[in-house]
């Protein structure tokens, strides 16, 4: 049961209780107390709205940049990702496997500021050996959703 | 010298055929702007990609020929594969299964391959358009058994006997139902299955929305004891794998039926396209997931719109398979199709008239639940405001009477 709350609240974080119980036939207190639960479980973290900044005027400019890590005694990933991930120009950090050790994305108001944290904060942090940034140029898909569709309700008004 | 007139030339029962009910208001619907629609009848899902993508692939190999006339012998056998692994039936691929251009050829076909001039077709409403129609164009008599919300819009054994004749020979089941929504029980279905048996009928199953069934698993007419060789079978693409515009169905019969559907098949004409047969065979074999979470969706907006029409103050059965909803107007005091008429022209919700699917859809609307949440949400409010109105209209109108 938790499971498809969630799965609701992933594509529709507006949904009331009342609606997600409507939609699962399951009594509007129960699906309250779950959601209620699963924040306090921190489960749910938070309910968030996905936009497609490029369709504003905000100049936002945003890069992944695999980070390669000096192996150390003593000194786990979860050290080195937790003094990444302190920073607010920080959005992600994930722990990849292949050449890689960290893949993390970096946001900023221009290519210079993005630039310039890579190189001043991120590069110089003890433990990292090395940086590679990829810009992103243009976000077609992310969390699911397909940001310019192109494929529009093309059905007819009526039909029997 | 004499003047042509077109008409002349048009064949008597062409010439009687009614137009479809809702051409008028398809053109009403068509000229307004801003129009939320729960009037369409095909799933508002694309196709699943993989399946677009097989049908690609195919091109890219040249498959741009004909096909057998029966269908490519690899759908054929994933369809009889499929009929056995869902509802435990057996059908030869080559004697008994036919690919055809969509479930609408296939209701064609077995009219045509059945009727001669005066049988009677028993057809309960309300329905899907095409029945009636197509067994007028075979010289066969239709006869309506009508369906009411007391017994669910399913037919009922006792209410079918009532209509049948000496020169009853076919009767058309369409369940899961457009436009209802209805389901038969398979306790009523047994009974029918009695009758059938009893007065030597042969049955139409129309089983298009069959993997749309909310209340547990589906069930095929075909399946019960005894009914198998009695029962046209016609299932399609259309509806399950959101599949209406490639034009696939099928049908599984007894072999000289088959045989003789076969025979008006292969003169009008000669297979189903390849490219949508390529892409019928890729949703059969890899996307019975794609099924599942597409029904589910439909369930869970099935659910939303039953209760928000019945918040509303619309008496409503409880549909339980397809995707759509029957609710009775009766309380606003207007007709099916004014309510759909002013409903467009004040809220710009579009919805069909009942009456479209037969007189005994007189007095209900369908509604289609095929389309997003946001859009359910945004017309059911707008169909709220309506029907307060008028049931407020109403009030007053009774106080001061
Ligand atoms: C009950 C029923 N049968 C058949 C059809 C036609 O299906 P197809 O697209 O396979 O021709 C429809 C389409 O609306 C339908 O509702």
């Amino acid at each position: 049961m938790r499971k498809k709350i969630l799965k609701l609240l992933e594509k529709n974080a507006k949904l009331t209780a009342k609606e997600i119980a409507v939609m699962l036939a399951l009594p509007v207190d129960r699906v309250t107390k779950e959601i209620a639960d699963m924040e306090q479980e921190k489960i749910i973290l938070r309910y968030q709205t996905l936009i497609n900044w490029e369709r504003t005027d905000e100049q936002k400019v945003s890069a992944l940049i695999d980070v390669k890590v000096t192996p150390q005694q003593d000194v786990g990933f979860d050290d080195i990702a937790n003094r990444i991930y302190r920073y607010d120009e920080v959005t992600s950090v994930f722990l990849i496997s292949g050449a890689y050790d960290l893949s993390v994305l970096v946001e900023g108001k221009s290519l210079k500021e993005v630039a310039s944290f890579v190189s001043q904060k991120l590069s110089t942090l003890e433990h990292v050996q090395s940086t590679r940034t990829h810009f992103i140029l243009k976000k077609y898909k992310q969390d699911g959703v397909i940001f310019e569709d192109r494929e529009a309700d093309r059905r007819q008004v009526l039909h029997p | 010298m004499t003047i042509f007139k077109a008409q002349n030339f048009i064949n008597e029962k062409v010439k009687n055929l009614p137009p479809s009910g809702i051409r008028r208001f398809f053109d009403l619907v068509a000229n307004t702007k801003g129009v939320i629609s729960l009037g369409v009848g095909e799933p508002d899902f694309v196709t699943p990609w993989h399946i677009r993508e097989a049908c690609v692939q195919s091109l890219e190999k040249g498959y741009t020929m004909y096909t057998s006339n029966y269908g490519m012998p690899e759908l054929r056998e994933y369809i009889a594969y499929y009929l056995k692994n869902r509802f435990n039936l057996n059908y030869d691929p080559e004697k008994q299964i036919m690919v055809t251009v969509g479930a609408s050829e296939a209701i064609d076909l077995a009219l045509r391959t059945l009727i001669s001039k005066g049988d009677e077709v028993l057809i309960p409403e309300p329905c899907y358009v095409s029945y009636k129609p197509i067994t007028k164009l075979t010289g066969g008599v239709p006869v309506t058994v009508s369906t009411s919300m007391k017994d669910n819009f399913a037919l009922t054994a006792d209410h079918l006997e009532k209509y049948i004749t000496p020169k009853s020979k076919v009767l058309i089941l369409s369940y899961p139902n457009n436009p209802t929504g209805a389901v038969l029980p398979k306790e009523e279905m047994e009974k029918i299955a009695s009758l059938v048996i009893k007065y030597n009928l042969v049955v139409i199953s129309d089983e298009i929305y069959n993997e749309l069934r909310y209340d547990g698993p589906p069930l095929s007419f075909a399946s019960l004891p005894g009914l198998q060789d009695r029962t046209i079978l016609i299932n399609g693409f259309s509806k399950a794998f959101a599949m209406t515009g490639w034009r696939v169905g099928y049908v599984a019969a007894h072999p000289d039926f088959l045989a003789a559907m076969l025979k008006i098949h292969q003169y009008t004409i000669l297979c189903a396209p390849v490219m949508a047969q390529m892409a019928a065979l890729e949703a059969l074999k890899n996307c019975h997931l794609d099924v599942e979470r597409m029904a589910e969706q439909y369930n869970q907006r099935r659910r939303y719109v039953y209760s928000r029409l019945l918040e509303m103050g619309l008496e409503c059965f409880e549909p339980k398979g397809a995707f759509y909803i029957f609710p009775s107007i009766e309380v606003t005091g207007l007709s099916s199709v004014d309510f759909a008429e002013e409903l467009l022209k004040e809220e710009k919700v579009a919805v069909v008239p009942g009456n479209a699917f037969g007189k005994s859809g007189e007095g209900f609307i369908r509604c289609s639940y095929a389309a997003s949440m946001n859009e359910l949400t945004e017309a059911m409010n707008r169909m709220e405001r309506f029907v307060v109105k008028r049931l407020n209209l109403n009030s007053r109108a009774a106080a001061q009477a």
